[in-house]
């Protein structure tokens, strides 16, 4: 049946019949305005006024700074350390002074501010001393721990530290490594002009990452509107275990699983990696970097950036790091007069930057400048009319029109059961619908709900939990302290008596225990209030189910059961028992002191530490013995009751 | 804030509706030849009952009027329903449904989107079984009639119910071949007489097969232009082709051939524009063919056992129906995930 309709859909459609390649379903062809920037070739920015290096630039943790300010440091060092697994370090762009460490606004869709180190240049652009790497003849391992500080990350937009990609463990099941160069989004042409121009150095290192790897074969996939960079990229070709493969021109043919599925017919599980079926996927700018950090020792300080959109001279530059946005526009001719924004990315998949002092990150590959004739505001958004345009363009073959109705509806379970986190945000449904329905609006919200919900629902388990516990402990200690407390009246005094006060005052505890309404010392407030019998009733219940479950032989009372207020005759029982339990172990502890009171009398030495006591412990002691004398007494009186 | 994509690259949905209009012209002209410019007049009271309808309703509902008014899908349900009512049904009949079909149908179920059911055969079906006498009686194609009516002729008769002297009404009705096949086979004739009568044509109804004609070649043009998917289409024609040819070689002599099936009453009509209503039909490709099946084979059950002469309206609404039980049982296989 799937057959039937594939045939008759590509019949229809006019797929091409280019059996090399193995289409996914949907995608797009926007425009790709790739001309506009590749007229001119890559140029060098000059050294701004001041670099300003955001610390999270990277997938992971952030890394640890290792200046201050005032610090001179020179062009190379390293500013900040990785710190944990998946983390990556900053250095220093050029050299100059940190003049501070302080939060300043990010490219970041959220527009909010982050940490970031400025470092102010001296105009000298001094290295640091550099250590190149001869790869061929190191230890693997070696290569790929030195990488950690690197500072480079995935250049194609995902950032994701590049060390953590390369370890092996090893061993290495990856046998094809991808070289992600379809730069699928229309207006950025980076990784174009990389291939165009330095088409060597980014062979070399394939070369670099492929031994690293230890795979077999390498793919470089580039999309068919790129017809120069495929042949320098074909002419530099240095093995045959390197192959260029030239893709349809099909958004979003650049990301990693279609990209697989384009060059090598192979879909990745949606709950498995690419290198569980043996491939590893790097965007080539990013495989050119760990070139020169092996080859000149130069660690992560500048990429290539598409300045393009609305501005006079659209072009692209190396940027160092840290350069504020601005800089780049200057050099890119200007913005026009009609210029509104700044987008960072593609007009696809990226997002407006809040200002232009921002600084030039590691996931910027792309910078627009957005002017209404180029990005007309969406008109208002009609009803879907589920014409289904939106699961036909979808590269994942999810039912956007679907989504939609549950995001919209915060039908979140019907959503995740729609496959809502498959979704990998392209936007191509929204490009087709002619309701112009933000969907991919409603699915970040729907998204980041759930994310949220499930937050709250793990706090609220282990808030649980941890109250659980902390009742478990407070009972515990209780029962601790009448067993020492029984103990200590035991071994303090040598009258036969004192067993029955031992008693006694354990049971007063006991008695009193139950009588407290509140057995939580912290709160300080006298008067018993309705919040207070509340919080008492809720211990009293959780006490009721702690004792029930560690009762129960099923240890299956998680069920709901549990958590209802009404006392079963089953958590009665286990009450009971427990209190029992509790007595046996005070009685036992009392057999254990006469046992040793009768030892001592055999043996014919008296307690321990009775002989030397100073006159105020002394005096304790008696204060002590006649409060017991009085709890006995009173403890005799009540007995009648 | 992310709000991409920034660029759009999609019909608008007033633009669709528009190229289903103009998919619906040959049609209409084929339509205008055979059976006179009476229709005309039906599709231009069903389309202002249909727009007033449709902006009382949006505001009595608080809701704009003008970008709803604009995509032109009130429009398309006042032709498709003009279309299949028979030619010189009367004003009110057209007004009726219309007025049914947008109201009740449509926007009381929340307006564009949101109707369950297709709004101009819940309108064709509403008229069917109120006025069932006047939608079963339709005039003879001009070149059939003993008194072709001329346009002003039948103007009057549309707004009046005045034909010229001395013509009665039954001089310029007849039943459809499908109706006429119906009773002719209660009768005990055979299907090979039966078509022998004048008011079958080369593949069904003399001068109909025409405009259903028409409405193939609109049709092929919505698929070309991308406005529907081939699914619908082709599983509902193949469906009704397949059914009438499993009954038609079992017994030639009392099932017509497919052909007939497929030229006659509204198959071309439902094949294209009726079944392929987005709104009431299901969403997956797989989900489209079952539909677009069921319809068919539903539709030749009721021609053939049913009350009804034609069953397209009712296999529709059946179908609809089912529609969110279809969806849910069709959804195709998401990327990585296990065949």
């Amino acid at each position: 049946m799937n057959a039937i309709i594939n045939f008759a859909s590509n019949l229809i459609r006019g797929v091409s019949s280019n059996k090399d390649v193995f289409k996914f379903n949907g995608g797009v062809h926007p425009h790709d305005h790739k001309a506009e920037s590749t007229t001119l070739p890559i140029a060098q920015l000059a050294l701004p006024e001041k670099l300003i290096l955001p610390l999270r630039q990277h997938v992971g943790y952030i890394p640890k700074v290792l200046v201050q300010v005032g610090d001179f440091v020179l062009k190379g060092q390293m500013l900040a350390e990785p710190e944990g697994t998946v983390s990556a370090a900053i250095h220093a762009p050029t050299s100059g002074t940190i003049t501070a460490i302080s939060e300043q606004v990010i490219p970041h869709p959220s527009g909010l501010p982050d940490m970031c180190i400025t470092l102010t240049p001296d105009g000298k652009d001094t290295w640091a001393q550099l250590q190149p790497t001869d790869w061929r003849n190191a230890d693997k391992k070696v290569l790929v721990d030195s990488l950690r500080s690197s500072g480079i990350v995935g250049l194609g937009g995902a950032t994701f530290p590049t060390h953590i990609k390369l370890r092996t463990n090893g061993k290495s099941n990856v046998q094809t490594l991808v070289i992600n160069a379809a730069e699928c989004e229309p207006y950025i042409t980076c990784d174009d002009m990389l291939m165009r121009e330095r088409a060597d150095q980014v062979i070399k290192g394939i070369e670099i990452v492929q031994h690293l790897l230890g795979a077999e074969k390498c793919i470089i996939g580039i999309e068919d509107n790129k017809p120069q960079a495929a042949s320098a990229m074909t002419a530099a070709c240095t093995s045959k275990a390197m192959q260029v493969k030239v893709v349809p021109t099909l958004y979003p043919s650049g990301d990693a699983r279609r990209l697989i599925h384009l060059l090598l017919d192979i879909e990745i599980p949606n709950d498995k990696r690419s290198t569980d079926v043996g491939i590893q996927v790097f965007n080539i700018a990013t495989v050119l970097a760990v070139y020169r950090y092996f080859e000149f020792g130069e660690p992560a300080i500048n990429r290539i950036v598409t300045m393009t959109g609305n501005v006079a001279k659209p072009q692209n530059f190396e940027v160092l790091f840290g350069t504020p946005l601005e800089a780049l526009i200057k050099a890119a001719g200007g913005a026009k007069a009609d210029t509104t924004h700044y987008i960072m990315g593609g007009p696809m998949m990226g997002f407006d930057l809040p200002n232009e002092q921002v600084p030039i990150t590691k996931a910027a590959n792309c910078i627009i400048a957005a002017a209404p004739d180029l990005f007309a505001a969406p008109p208002p958004a009609m009803p879907c009319i589920r014409c289904a345009r939106c699961a036909d363009a979808c590269p994942v073959n999810l039912q956007p029109q679907e989504l939609y109705w549950f995001s919209k509806a915060d039908n979140f379970e019907k959503a995740r059961d729609y496959h809502l986190f498959d979704c990998i945000e392209c936007g191509c449904c929204t490009y087709v619908c002619p309701s112009d329905i933000p969907l991919v609006q409603y699915y970040r919200y729907a998204k980041s709900e759930i994310i949220a919900l499930d937050k709250a629902k793990e706090a609220a388990d282990l808030a649980r939990e941890r109250n659980d516990f902390r009742l478990a402990r407070i009972e515990r200690e209780k029962l601790e302290r009448a067993q020492k407390h029984a103990e200590r009246a035991l071994a303090g005094k040598a009258e036969a008596k004192s067993s029955e006060i031992a008693v006694a005052e354990a049971t007063k505890e006991q008695l009193s225990e139950k009588q407290e309404t509140a057995p939580n010392v912290e709160t300080t407030t006298s008067a018993p209030s309705d919040k207070q019998v509340a919080i008492a009733a809720a211990i009293a219940r959780a006490k009721a189910q702690k004792l029930a479950s560690a009762n129960a032989t099923e240890s299956t009372t998680e069920s709901a059961t549990a958590t209802e207020a009404i006392k079963t005759p089953e958590v009665e029982a286990a009450e009971l028992k427990a209190k029992q339990d509790k007595q046996a172990l005070i009685a036992a502890a009392i057999e254990r002191a006469k046992a040793q009171k009768l030892a001592a009398a055999q043996a014919g030495v008296t307690p321990k530490n009775v002989e030397n006591v100073s006159a105020a412990v002394q005096a304790e002691i008696n204060e002590t013995d006649a409060l017991r004398e009085k709890v006995k007494l009173a403890t005799e009186t009540k007995k009648p009751e | 804030m992310n709000r991409s994509p920034y660029i759009t690259d999609a019909p608008t949905v007033s633009i669709i509706m528009l190229k289903v209009l103009l998919a619906l012209v040959p049609g209409i002209i084929a339509y205008t030849w055979i059976y006179g410019g009476g229709i005309l007049v039906s599709l231009t009271i069903a389309t202002t009952t249909a727009l007033a309808a449709e902006a009382m309703l949006l505001k009595i509902r608080q809701r704009p009027i003008k970008p709803y008014l604009m995509d032109m899908s009130a429009v398309v349900t006042a032709w498709l329903l003009a279309l299949a009512l028979p030619p010189l049904a009367p004003w009110w009949l057209v007004v009726v449904g219309t007025f049914f079909a947008i109201v009740i149908a449509k926007q009381l179920y929340g307006g564009l989107g949101y109707n369950p059911f297709n709004p101009a055969m819940v309108g064709y079906a509403v008229l069917l079984i109120s006025f069932p006498l006047i939608m079963t009686k339709w005039p003879a194609p001009l070149l059939l009639a003993e008194h072709p009516l001329s346009f002003i002729e039948q103007l009057h008769f549309i707004f009046s119910n005045v034909l010229p002297n001395d013509i009665k009404v039954d001089a310029i009705t007849s039943a459809t071949p499908l109706d006429y096949l119906k009773t002719q086979l209660m009768l005990k004739h055979e299907v090979a007489s039966i078509t022998e009568a004048s008011i079958f044509g080369q593949f069904g109804a003399k001068g109909g097969e025409v405009v259903t004609g028409a409405y193939l070649l609109g049709g092929l043009y919505l698929i070309q232009q991308r406005i529907i998917s081939w699914h619908l289409p082709t599983a509902f024609l193949a469906a009704l082709a397949a059914i009438s040819f499993t009954f038609c070689a079992i017994n030639p002599a009392h099932y017509a051939n497919p052909l007939f099936h497929l030229m006659s009453g509204a198959s071309m009509l439902c094949a294209f524009f009726i079944i392929t209503d987005p709104v009431s039909g299901p969403t997956t490709p797989r989900g489209k063919l079952y539909f677009a099946a069921g319809v068919g084979v539903l539709t030749y059950l009721i021609r053939v056992y049913g009350g009804y002469p034609d069953g397209v309206a009712f296999a529709v609404l059946l179908m609809n129906m089912c529609v969110p039980l279809i969806d849910a049982l069709t959804q195709p296989r998401v990327f990585g995930h296990k065949k």
